[in-house]
């Protein structure tokens, strides 16, 4: 059906994971950005820190991706000029997906993993569909490379079922180095299968200290 | 006399007609028509399809002509999509970067490794450069089956022509072989190729579209990394190229094509090809080792994957033990 000349997105490929551990949260992302099957660059971020303690991930369509993260990093700033405080991840959380359903009819395609700490201090990680509807989980991947990595996340993380009583905690018992060390994997076995996820990796750690950033090489091919 | 020449006509009518009518019936996809056929005059026969909502004619039929697809079941097949809900499997394509170029001794073939299906990588080390003769090699792109089928039927077909012939193969008859095939299939037979050799009249280099048209030339790229690789042979090719430098030229455009090309990847594969002589260097490159092994490594524990019931079927009590004695009887 490709008579019709209003297709208006294009995806321009990439991968995204979050992990939140106790006191930690790792939201990481490949930097390839691909339109068909030529590279565009192999340099591109797709992390935005919209707070202190809150960091998004986003693949999908690049135009929709630096438009929603300007509009989020806007709404920050005034909440931060209302409230005198930054904006806390539960709170941007429900903002996004909001944004997200404001736009339910022409969406903005992007994949979302928003991942930061939440008031307590503990690990947080939020994913979205490309509407607005969003889960608070210990984990997630979205993006052309999820479909890869999601089951292997889902045997080394195992969350507990959100409906079992009582409630059990999301996050994931492992340490941040432990985490680090499953994400490369994951992106590296991700890479060799999927064509649109590859170059490098920009992982992004947030802890009580602060956040801090780690890129290590990709297969270029 | 008459009369035998005439049974021999009509028996000859009949069994074409017979044919006719099952390769019609097998067409329209057993679907249930029925078919009248009635003879009209000499060789034709006017064929009357009747179905339950009346009889339809469908006009005057010369035999159909063998060879080349039957497409009687797309429609079959469209309305199955369109109203029954099947998914068509998809098709597994090379989405490939081949090169081929001409140098001072012979020629040299190229090839990456990685076979795709859609955005999935299906092979990461396939091999592409297919066997056509001793002194003949091929390279395929486009849809994995169709380069694998036509290059092996090509291989059989010179290797019975060098038993009949007594001489060694040409390019030119493995090139025409596939070019009436491919332009037979008119297209659909999705194979764009490479095709290089040494025979007694010099080195010979040719691309074959899957239509069926043919280039002759002294460097060639195919495939969807075809524009990046030659980019690197307009900007680098020269007559008279050594073994060495035709090498690393080879190397280097296809080193362009998986760097530059998602649908290439993975290693570099390499052909010389010299009077006498062939050398096939399989992974000549390596250049995309993994990046990362994790070194905790993974175990697989009893108990990590959830079970969520158990049930313990007994088959003893189910099963009777006939002793040898009561079997014997039970056979009476």
């Amino acid at each position: 059906m490709s008579r019709r000349g209003d297709w208006v997105y294009e995806n321009n490929g990439g991968t995204c994971v979050a992990i939140a551990g106790a006191d930690y949260c790792v939201i990481a992302a490949d930097t390839r950005l691909s339109v068909g099957y030529s590279i565009l660059t192999r340099d591109h971020s797709k992390i935005c820190e919209l707070a202190d303690k809150c960091v998004l991930a986003s693949s999908g369509f690049q135009g929709d991706i630096k438009a929603l993260h300007k509009n989020l990093a806007a709404r920050e700033l005034l909440y931060q000029h209302q409230h005198n405080k930054r904006m806390s991840c539960p709170a941007m959380a429900q903002l996004l997906s909001n944004t997200l359903y404001y736009k339910r009819f022409f969406p903005y395609y992007a994949f979302n993993v928003l991942g930061g700490l939440d008031s307590e201090g503990k690990g947080c990680v939020f994913t979205y569909d490309a509407v607005g509807s969003y889960e608070r989980t210990g984990y997630s991947a979205q993006g052309t490379g999820s479909t890869l990595i999601m089951p292997v996340l889902d045997n080394q993380l195992k969350s507990p079922s959100p409906l079992l009583l009582p409630a059990r905690d999301a996050v994931t018992p492992l340490s941040e180095s432990e985490a680090v060390d499953l994400v490369k994997d994951v992106f590296a076995s991700a890479t060799e299968r999927d064509i649109y996820t590859g170059d490098k990796l920009e992982i992004v750690v947030i802890n009580k200290a602060g956040t801090k950033r780690e890129y290590i090489d990709l297969r270029k091919d | 006399m008459k009369q035998k020449k005439r049974n021999e006509k009509g028996l000859a009518v009949a069994a074409r007609r017979s044919r006719l009518v099952s390769e019609l019936r097998s067409g329209i996809g057993g679907l249930g028509f029925w078919v009248n056929r009635l003879p009209v005059c000499g060789d034709f026969s006017l064929i009357l399809i009747c179905t339950g909502a009346g009889c339809r004619m469908v006009g005057y039929t010369d035999l159909p002509t063998k060879g080349g697809f039957d497409f009687g079941l797309c429609r079959r097949n469209q309305s199955l999509v369109e109203k029954g809900g099947l998914k068509i499997p998809g098709f597994l394509k090379t989405g490939t970067t081949i090169v081929g170029l001409v140098f001072k001794d012979g020629v040299v073939l190229g090839a990456d490794t990685r076979a795709t299906e859609g955005p999935i990588v299906a092979d990461k080390n396939c091999e592409k450069i297919h066997f056509m003769a001793p002194n003949i090699y091929c390279c395929g792109a486009g849809t994995a089956a169709d380069t694998e089928a036509v290059t092996d039927m090509v291989s059989s077909q010179l290797q019975l022509h060098r038993y009949a012939t007594g001489r060694e193969s040409r390019v030119v008859t493995a090139l025409t072989l596939l070019k009436s095939h491919l332009f037979k299939y008119q297209g659909h037979v999705s194979a764009a190729l490479v095709l290089g050799g040494v025979d007694c009249t010099g080195p010979h280099l040719h691309t074959v579209y899957p239509h069926g048209s043919t280039d002759t030339l002294p460097f060639a790229t195919m495939g969807s990394g075809s524009l990046a690789a030659m980019s690197v042979f307009e900007s680098k090719y020269k007559e008279g190229l050594t073994r060495e430098e035709g090498i690393k030229l080879v190397a280097e455009a296809i080193s362009g094509g998986i760097f530059n090309d998602l649908g290439s990847g993975s290693n570099v594969d390499v052909c010389v090809i010299t009077k006498g002589k062939t050398e096939y260097l399989r992974n000549y490159l390596l250049p995309n080792p993994r990046t990362y092994v994790s070194s905790k490594g993974y175990s697989f524990t009893k108990g990590q994957t959830e079970i969520l019931s158990t049930k313990i079927t007994q088959l003893k009590p189910k099963v009777e033990v006939a002793e040898g004695g009561d079997a014997i009887a039970m056979e009476e």
